[in-house]
């Protein structure tokens, strides 16, 4: 156990007594636990994808972090890699797969598409961004962006983890409905976020007088 | 014999396995250190590279070339008087030759006059659109627009670069792409001089031709 | 690339008298057709002329009155390309008939054109959309279609500068997202179509049994979120046991609109979008778009240029084949190693491609005349360390971990892909067409840049198995080093390209085909200009797209088990295949 990253810094322990006790918090433990062991999705959309994969090889090893367990079903996964431009023939799949993921889950956007739509923004079939349908906890710039810069954001990720407090986190509280449920995306004459169809509907009466 | 493929394969498996060893103790041996040093990243990243291949982000980092490109950042020269001289002329070619249009310029125009001043009022990128082609400083005549070696920008909301976070200043463009800059002051200097040299002989010229035009007269 | 069309192509004129006219448009080549005998024509180019290869079919719209079919036919046997075209008034419903049924291949692609541009083509069994989804409003490549982000039909647009106050383009639109929605539309009513077409195209391969016993067919769907999928790529199959009775590939779930955009973007513009076709390889895509556009300029490429764009495009090739093994490996389910060992060269390989063009991946490194920056002495070395110094071993340890593997025999052996007639007819290409026994590669069949000048043999397997179509792999990438040894040898001295640099560039009006042999297959673009600075018509013929327009074929009969390995065959880059 790496002691540096558990202690608290303001509890001293002889010098002896270092490598054996740590003097730490219960949320510092339960980060400690939960940052080091965010498994992802094994989930590639387009060009990232394949820097996430080399983020995973041997030159970069996401290991390192805990984070080298690519689960294919969403069922056991902590973190939605969302890596490449998502399309809106796409985004239902995508919707669909993050409320199947169980509390605590983590959406880091990788690269310029799924963070914003990207070089193919004004295409008729990109969505300007992931963050429309699911909440972003990281964006990462870069088209692509290369392995390293994966990896800053994943540390940038858990440095978020870090700060949140088992009092209140949300996931273990007694609730009737999930919270997080993002209604699918219904691919009609153009994509119908069903959040969003009074506003369509007001818009499409109105448009062109 | 039935086996013998998968044996000669576990071999190659066995090899690579063993040589993680090998290579330290060598290392150990000569003296270096293999880890955490420049010396060996630089050795792990070359035809030579046996055994560990990881380079261990973040605490030791690839060595980026100077060609690397990431985002574009804006250069301005730190004058004496502490004041920045943004090089950037907003001419506009950058705006025109991004492929996905994600950079954004006010041109600035005279309060007085009201013709246009060589200096942006406002420069945007949209990180989230760039496509980190290069063109925009590829064809930047001013040398005003580079590319940056920054990748560590990942951030909790989207990106949206204004002038403010693009400015960053020309000693810091030379210490990423110290050739490079080196061969731009190399052509500005020579400019310069051209500049002044074209500028001397026409006022030598100028000089000159009262002269000419005596003995011409003279010469009559 | 297209040269004129030969001697003996040219009476396709005289044996059609009325029927087949030269297009005579400047900068246009290749006959026009009549609608109506294009059947006769499209049999007698087949069989009479032995195009046996139909490569490209797509649209062309132009407006107002008229729009166009583009075939590119090849021979197998090489040599130049036949372009022959349909036009027809452009009046809904637009018809062409289909050639589906002397030329399999086209299927995919004639439900492109369908899809994007409208164009419906009569005797087409199953004419669905296949890149957008059913229900879709409009034809998007059509030039009066506009999209939720339009704003000009030209790039550069005029809101970035002078006055380039910045807003998003979320804010102009009035959905607020990128969305266009015919008028008074209401979600609530909408009733989606779902997949009842496509579950109904599968409908035909279920048998009734003659003594009226009816057995039910397990519907599967893979994908699109799929580890074994290489992207975002559903295959819909029913199965009869455990045998594939019946599959529909659906695409387009990465359709990101690369023809569209294309047309909007300056001839220049385009190039850095190419490189996200197939992500992979950016060199080789940059290749095929730089010989199309210096095609339309009449423009040479300088003499250096021409061998750094034949190391690069090598490199790309080695990297592209060594990640192939590596991931089919993991397939098959021998997780990790292999791949890990692809990846170390893989990224020793794309450290070259950083420090010469600055990007891992998109590499952005071609430009019309050259390449942009030169390989220094210092990158050259690296180059040379590696081809002499590492990869060949590499590729022989990689050849001595797997290639005797006994599991890895039982798996593949023996297990069919295709036969060389029907891959042809399937317009296969690359090295799935090479290890059928097709020895088809344009490097060697039709030549582009400086292949010609290099000592290669063009690797070819002859069983059809899925051993064959691996180890084909490993023979292109021992050839590859062979090309690189000489390129390397042989580079000289000089600029790095033959045109200033300049961010305008002048293509006069015409038509141009550019194809290289990418590490998947035939990688073509087709540019039309009309001599403004934005192309026209923008398409890009992907290997892997038409490829999987054989999976159908391929995997009926199949054992599911097998399936996976199949697919990875085809070396599928959903980048490239659904744009």
């Amino acid at each position: 156990m790496d002691n540096e990253q558990l202690s608290l810094p303001q509890y001293e322990v002889p010098e002896d007594l270092q490598h054996a006790i740590a003097v730490t918090t219960l949320d510092r433990l339960y980060n400690w636990g939960r940052r080091s062991s965010v498994w992802p999705l094994m989930f590639g959309l387009a060009c990232c994808a394949i820097e996430m994969i080399a983020a995973q090889t041997a030159r970069y090893d996401l290991a390192r972090f805990g984070m080298e367990v690519m689960r294919p079903t969403p069922r056991q996964a902590d973190m939605l890699l969302v890596s490449g431009t998502v399309t809106k023939k796409m985004v239902p799949a995508i919707i669909r797969l993050y409320n199947q993921m169980p509390e605590p889950k983590y959406v880091v956007a990788m690269g310029a598409c799924a963070s914003g739509g990207g070089p193919f923004k004004e295409g008729y079939n990109v969505v300007a961004g992931i963050d429309k349908f699911l909440p972003v906890d990281v964006y990462i710039p870069g088209c692509p962006p290369t392995p390293q810069a994966l990896i800053a954001g994943l540390i940038k990720l858990q440095e978020k983890i870090d700060k949140q407090s088992i009092k209140q986190v949300p996931w273990y509280r007694r609730k009737t409905k999930d919270p997080n449920y993002v209604p699918v995306p219904i691919l009609g004459p153009d994509l119908i976020d069903p959040r969003r169809n009074a506003e369509i509907k007001s818009a499409a009466a109105v448009k062109e007088g | 014999m039935y086996g013998k493929g998968i044996l000669k394969g576990l071999g190659v498996t066995w090899k690579r396995f063993w040589e993680t060893y090998t290579e330290d103790i060598a290392w150990v041996l000569r003296g270096k250190k293999r880890y955490f040093t420049e010396e060996g990243v630089k050795h792990r990243s070359s035809k030579d590279q046996k055994g560990i291949f990881t380079v261990q982000y973040p605490e030791e980092k690839l060595i980026q070339p100077e060609e690397a490109r990431y985002l574009p950042f804006l250069v301005y020269n730190e004058m004496p008087d502490g004041k920045r001289e943004v090089l950037c002329t907003s001419c506009g070619i950058c705006a025109k030759v991004c492929p996905p249009q994600c950079i954004w310029i006010v041109r600035s125009n005279d309060p007085v006059t009201g013709r246009p001043v060589p200096e942006p009022t406002e420069f945007y990128i949209d990180a989230d659109i760039c496509m980190n082609c290069g063109f925009c400083a590829e064809y930047c005549p001013f040398d005003a627009i580079k590319m940056d070696h920054d990748f560590e920008i990942a951030s909790y909301g989207r990106n949206v670069f204004n002038m403010e976070k693009l400015l960053k200043s020309s000693e810091y463009y030379k210490s990423i792409r110290p050739v490079n800059y080196a061969r731009e002051e190399a052509a500005r200097i020579a400019e310069a001089e051209a500049k002044k040299a074209k500028e001397a002989a026409r006022a030598a010229a100028a000089q000159s031709a009262k002269p000419t035009g005596a003995e011409a007269a003279t010469a009559t | 690339m297209t040269a004129p069309a030969s001697p003996l192509t040219l009476d396709l004129v005289a044996r059609f008298p009325g029927l087949v006219q030269t297009d005579t448009r400047p900068g246009y080549s290749g006959f026009i057709v009549e609608k109506d005998s294009l059947l006769e024509v499209a049999a007698a180019v087949r069989d009479e002329l032995g195009f046996d290869l139909m490569t490209a079919v797509t649209g062309v719209d132009y407006p107002p009155d008229k729009m166009e079919v583009v075939y590119h036919a090849y021979r197998t046997t090489g040599g130049p390309g036949l372009v022959f075209k349909v036009q027809v008034p452009r009046v809904d419903p637009v018809e062409v008939p289909s050639l589906i049924h002397l030329y399999p291949g086209v299927d995919l692609q004639e439900r492109e054109a369908w899809d994007l541009l409208g164009i419906k083509f009569t005797g087409h069994p199953d004419l669905r959309r296949i890149l957008m989804w059913e229900g879709f409003e409009g034809h998007p490549l059509r030039k009066d279609w506009k999209e939720g982000f339009y704003e000009e039909d030209t790039k550069p647009f005029k809101s970035r500068w002078p006055q380039g106050q910045f807003y998003m383009a979320e804010d102009k639109n009035p959905f607020n997202d990128n969305l266009a929605f015919p008028q008074n539309f209401d979600p609530e009513k909408w009733i989606p179509e779902g997949d009842a077409l496509l579950y109904g195209a599968l409908a035909r391969y279920t048998v009734k049994q003659e003594d009226g016993l009816s057995t039910d067919r397990i519907v599967i769907n893979m994908g699109p979120h799929h580890p074994s999928t290489h992207g975002v790529f559903r295959a819909v199959m029913t199965l009869d046991g455990e045998t594939i009775a019946g599959l529909k590939p659906v695409l387009g779930y990465l359709h990101r609109n690369h023809d569209k955009i294309g047309e909007r973007n300056t001839f220049l513009l385009n190039m850095p979008f190419t490189d996200r076709l197939d992500y992979f390889n950016s060199m080789t895509n940059n290749f095929g778009y730089a010989l199309a556009v210096e095609k339309l300029m009449k423009i040479p490429v300088a003499e250096r240029a021409e061998y750094i764009r034949v190391i690069v495009s090598e490199l790309s090739r080695i990297q592209n084949h060594l990640v192939f093994i590596g991931t089919l490996l993991n397939d098959l389910g021998a997780m990790y190693t292999p791949s890990l060992y692809a990846f170390e060269e893989r990224e020793l390989i794309l450290d070259i491609f950083e420090a010469i063009s600055g990007a891992r991946m998109m590499c952005n490194y071609f430009r019309f005349g050259g390449v942009v920056r030169d390989i220094e002495d210092a990158e050259m070395q690296k180059i040379k360390d590696l081809v002499y110094d590492r990869l060949q071993y590499k590729t022989d340890e990689l050849d001595r971990m797997l290639t005797e593997n006994e599991v890895l025999l039982s798996r593949m052996k023996g297990v069919r892909m295709i036969n060389a007639e029907d891959a042809i007819a399937y317009s296969i290409t690359g090295p799935v067409l090479r290890a059928a026994g097709v020895p088809y590669d344009i490097r060697r069949a039709d030549p582009y840049g400086i292949y010609d000048r290099f000592d290669f043999d063009v690797a070819v397997r002859y069983n059809g198995d899925l051993m064959d179509n691996y180890l084909i792999r490993i023979d292109e990438i021992r050839q590859s080093l062979r090309i690189l040894d000489q390129a390397i040898k042989q580079i000289p001295q000089g600029p790095i390209n033959s045109q200033k640099p300049a961010y305008q560039v002048r293509v006069p009006a015409g038509e141009a085909y550019g194809r290289v042999e990418s590490p998947k297959g035939e990688l073509g673009y087709y540019v039309v200009s009309n001599g403004k600075p934005n192309p026209w018509r923008y398409h890009v013929r992907p290997a892997s797209f038409v490829n999987v327009t054989a999976l159908e074929k391929i995997s009926i009969g199949a054992k599911i088990a097998d399936f996976v390995v199949l697919l990875a065959m085809f070396d599928m880059v959903m980048g490239e295949c659904d744009r």
